[in-house]
């Protein structure tokens, strides 16, 4: 824990200015799938990205792993800007990064036996030295997630999805990466496996002192795993702030309404909340409303929201909103 | 008649290429008119194939009843043509699928989608049955219904075609509304919407609902009374309150407390249950949830337990621990 806290005043792991990405869908029509993002993310920190489908978390994901070319904006790991990278030198920079994925069914090949699909990684950076070590080295990814070393000749379709999922956490783990950006991943799982991943994740934090960007739209288990949470709507970052903060003192219209809408599990002791019940559905990212991308379902808009976007500003301290009104 | 639907000793397999798989065994349960009922399990627990029974929707071969009947509004289920099935799909039950993106028919506008039932089950004209679809899209709430009426599926969004679905279900006031996992493929704050919805015509129009989920939180929204499925059986029911509170069944309480709350401090370990389901191809002998459960004894090993009332209301729990003999021990 200790070098943990020293990583952690050596200033930000990763930071994001100004970050686009725009996709060309035909007839000259763009998506803005993501709008000027800027983030920080601290050594050994946990950012939550939450946001209703299609509002660009994950393309803000991919496009931060530099999976996907920026259409504008940078991405600084350690201080430098990995959009600016070429061959051995990005090579090596992806070596720091890694992904886990939603889909454990979709996301392994079923053609590659276990060990094959964890060393693949290995491979590729030459860090697997001989066969025999290969072999160990899989063995003990295999231990730290939580299957066994006897897995490793078995193929995709023998495991659960929770083991699946747990094979996807040690092919990212190979490289030893120092970052890991976690695409709802524990979304395709039951319940009562979705903590057994989650609670596997924060030791792998704990023990290794990784990074998180983890995405998800389930809001309770981005609380219950992020230190700060950012939330995202058609492709802008509307609110980003602590998340103790957050949940108790949400200051944009959409993350109040996000939040109220979360069911709970009645035990009877708890207050009925009120619940602001958006109306409508979320514009199209193609052709996205003038000014505040939120006005069409606010209940707060004004004349003012549709001509000027909101600035993304500090409402107070560490608590950042986009809206005139916050 | 005091219950609309009962379904008793439900058992259903399948036949695959390893052998039998038991999806469903010995399911029963009870839904009163106006009622709103929920489902709850995890994938595998036979829940869906449950819902899917009433229907008659599932393919004979590879499926098929091995026991029980489905007694609905005094008629045996199982036992009707499939003419005389036809007649209750649509009119008397109405059901809501999951996957609003695949459940509707995208070569026919949503409109026909609505009339397709009123015109064959209430035998409406074409005119009348139009008049009743527009004004069954603005019941579910979707803005200019006369316009929408002619569109096809692919200019709705996901929740505006789960609101077609649930005008489709509800086209001809059926009985029973069966809704299978409908807020799955949704966001929270559409999702708030459709069960809003829901709630609201259950109030309106005296429906009763079977709602299946893996979602607690959306349970709590909806129903009054709750099934927990685990492995193809149920192992506990009780009213809402009851299964919240006090969950007696080992499984239901690993899973209310493998959830994260909204309230709890942060950083406190979520405790999870260890294991995975079992294999339905080879269900075990004894209880299902036993290699899974904290609280197994050798009784459990060998030896399935039946459902057994705890407590003085109507909750029961299928678990070795509330049988009469068990008490001192787990006093000890």
């Amino acid at each position: 824990m200790s070098t943990l806290n020293v990583k952690k005043s050596a200033g930000p792991l990763l930071e994001v200015n100004g970050l686009s990405k725009h996709f060309s869908v035909g007839k000259g029509q763009t998506l803005k799938a993501v709008n000027d993002l800027s983030l920080t993310v601290q050594a050994g920190e946990t950012l939550g990205v939450v946001g209703e489908s299609g509002c660009g978390k994950s393309t803000a994901g991919r496009t931060i792993l530099r999976l996907y070319e920026p259409t504008a904006g940078e991405t600084k790991f350690e201080g430098t800007n990995i959009y600016k990278l070429k061959g051995s030198k990005l090579k090596a920079m992806r070596r720091e990064m890694a992904m886990i994925f939603q889909d454990p069914y979709a996301s392994l090949n079923p053609r590659f036996s276990v060990a094959d699909i964890i060393a693949e990684p290995l491979d590729i950076h030459g860090l697997a030295g001989s066969s025999k070590e290969r072999k160990k080295k899989v063995e003990s990814l295999l231990e730290m997630v939580g299957l066994r070393a006897e897995h490793a000749n078995r193929f995709p379709h023998e495991f659960s999805g929770g083991q699946r999922q747990r094979i996807g956490i040690a092919r990212a783990l190979a490289v030893n990466p120092k970052f890991i950006v976690c695409d709802e991943a524990i979304s395709a799982l039951d319940v009562s496996i979705q903590a057994q991943v989650v609670n596997l994740l924060q030791e792998l934090q704990d023990s290794l002192g990784l990074t998180y960007l983890f995405i998800a739209h389930d809001l309770s288990m981005v609380k219950h795993i992020s230190d700060r949470v950012a939330v995202m709507y058609l492709g802008h970052l509307v609110e980003l702030a602590d998340s103790e903060d957050l949940y108790a003192d949400p200051r944009h219209p959409y993350t109040q309404a996000l939040l109220s809408a979360i069911p709970s599990v009645e035990t009877g002791t708890e207050q009925p909340k009120e619940r602001i019940v958006l109306t409508g559905d979320l514009p199209s990212p193609i052709n996205p409303p003038s000014g505040c991308p939120f006005r069409t379902r606010c209940p707060l808009a004004t004349e003012k929201c549709a001509a000027q976007m909101p600035e993304f500003r500090e409402v107070s301290k560490g608590h950042w909103a986009a809206c005139h009104y916050a | 008649m005091e219950n609309m639907l009962s379904v008793s000793d439900l058992h259903v397999s399948f036949r695959a290429r390893g052998g039998e798989v038991q999806a469903v065994r010995g399911v029963s349960f009870e839904v009163k008119p106006g009622e709103a009922v929920a489902i709850v399990g995890e994938s595998g627990s036979g829940k869906s194939v449950t819902a899917q029974s009433i229907m008659r929707l599932l393919a004979s071969p590879p499926s098929y009843v091995k026991q029980g009947s489905i007694e609905f509004m005094g008629r045996d289920l199982l036992r009707l043509s499939d003419k005389e099935m036809e007649s209750v799909r649509g009119k008397d039950i109405g059901m809501i699928f999951q996957d609003p993106m695949t459940s509707l028919n995208p070569t026919m506008t949503i409109g026909r989608q609505i009339t397709e039932g009123l015109i064959k089950h209430q035998g409406l004209s074409r005119s009348a049955a139009k008049a009743r679809a527009v004004e069954l899209l603005s019941l579910v709430g979707i803005p200019n219904p006369e316009a929408r009426y002619s569109q096809y599926p692919h200019s709705f969004s996901g929740g505006m075609r789960q609101r077609a679905m649930i005008a489709i279900a509800l086209s001809c006031n059926p009985a029973l509304l069966i809704a299978d996992e409908p807020t799955t493929a949704l966001d929270v704050t559409i999702q708030a919407q459709i069960l809003n919805l829901m709630k609201d015509l259950q109030k309106r129009l005296g429906t009763s609902i079977i709602l299946i989920t893996h979602d607690l939180g959306v349970v709590s929204e909806v129903c009054d009374r709750v099934i927990v499925m685990y492995a193809g059986q149920v192992v506990e029911t009780g009213t809402k309150e009851e299964i919240f509170r006090s969950p007696q069944h080992p499984y239901t309480r690993g899973l209310i407390r493998s959830m994260p709350h909204l309230d709890q401090p942060k950083h406190e370990k979520l405790i999870p249950i260890p294991g995975s389901p079992p294999d339905m191809l080879q269900p075990p002998a004894g209880c299902a949830f036993c290699s899974r459960c904290e609280h197994a004894m050798e009784v459990c090993l060998n030896n399935d337990p039946e459902l057994l009332k705890v407590g003085e209301s109507g909750q029961q729990a299928k678990c070795w621990l509330h049988h009469p003999l068990a008490k001192e021990v787990q006093q000890a």
